[in-house]
């Protein structure tokens, strides 16, 4: 194996246990998330070089990009506190509708 | 992460026992590589996927070695999409877009779906498959939402079961008519093992994209309250 992929898969794994590290300790959630996506990334690279192209192609549409989508509304959702500034901030991040009224069904809270 | 911290046990507790896991399964790793001396199965696997009706083996493994795994993997995926539609009403769709995100949609949504259906035919003969290409349908539906189309490229409400179930329904009846014809549960005749797996894919790509949108839609939206109304649920 030559110096170039070696070094190459050095800086992979060095990405990757890094930005778990970074992700799993970030303060916010949305942070934590966004960089759960990029770790998403970093992994197809880690499975391409591991000779998995189907599972490279499921990683980075599944894994990065689905989930990562998901837990980016789930983070929305936790973050959602009765504060009416973090509601505006929130709603002019989100382009929401104006709310339609208070809802039959109770969100529970996390 | 504003809770305050009582006891530091629980955390060292799953840190040890996630660790403990890691070791056992890099000692199982280890073993594998360097100390099995048997027959691999693999090579075997190998050496039967010309008779599997597909070239790419990891196709010929999941759609025909190892279908049944793939259909548990189908109900799990619709098991979840239960669970999500139980837990409440759909969550507030986007507003209209920027004109540059609702320009890019436009674009990008037809060869989402292009791609997908790609990768479907190609999942046979190199890297692809019914996975992939309903990951590619579900971020297609994904797009649309965040577009501010509430329904995520999804048909009706009462439409929906019949799409994601679909695909689980198809693989069993795929497998039930096998037997019927005396081959097994899930086992295919070479000569039309690749229409076979054709069949089962495109239903489960089908499944698998509407089955992601809705997980991303966040809810069941027959719950979702009209404001017309109300505040009274919709049926």
């Amino acid at each position: 194996m030559n110096l170039l992929l070696l070094t190459f898969d050095l800086l992979l794994t060095l990405g990757i246990l890094g930005l778990a590290v970074a992700a799993l300790t970030s303060r916010s959630a949305r942070r934590g998330v966004i960089l759960f996506i990029a770790f998403g990334l970093l992994l197809a690279l880690v499975w391409a070089r591991l000779r998995a192209p189907d599972l490279a192609l499921a990683e980075a549409a599944i894994g990065a990009g689905l989930s990562g989508a998901l837990m980016l509304a789930a983070a929305r959702r936790a973050a959602r506190r009765p504060d009416p500034q973090l509601d505006r901030q929130l709603d002019s991040q989100a382009n929401h509708q104006p709310d339609p009224g208070p809802p039959a069904v109770q969100e529970s809270k996390p | 992460m504003s809770a305050p911290r009582t006891s530091l046990w629980p955390a060292i507790a799953i840190a040890g026992l996630l660790g403990g896991l890691g070791l056992l399964l890099a000692w199982a790793f280890l073993t594998a590589l360097l100390g099995y001396e048997g027959e691999r199965l693999a090579e075997i696997a190998l050496a039967r996927v010309p008779d599997s009706g597909v070239s790419n083996p990891v196709t010929a493994v999941l759609l025909n070695f190892r279908a049944y795994d793939t259909l548990l993997e189908l109900a799990v995926l619709l098991a979840a999409l239960l669970g999500i539609w139980s837990l409440g009403p759909a969550s507030l769709p986007y507003g209209a877009p920027e004109p540059v995100l609702a320009r890019l949609v436009g674009w990008v949504v037809p060869l989402l779906v292009l791609s997908a259906g790609y990768l479907l035919w190609v999942g046979g003969h190199a890297p692809g498959g019914a996975f992939q290409a309903g990951a590619l349908l579900g971020a297609a539906g994904v797009m649309l939402r965040l577009a501010g189309y509430a329904s995520a490229g999804l048909p009706r409400r009462h439409l929906q079961p019949v799409l994601m179930a679909g695909g689980l329904l198809a693989f069993v009846a795929v497998g039930l008519i096998q037997t019927a014809l005396g081959l097994g549960f899930l086992t295919y005749a070479p000569a039309s093992a690749k229409w076979v797996i054709l069949l089962i894919e495109t239903a489960a790509t089908l499944a698998i994209g509407a089955t992601l949108a809705a997980a991303f839609v966040g809810g069941d939206p027959a719950r979702v309250p009209r404001p017309a109304s109300g505040g009274a649920p919709a049926p």
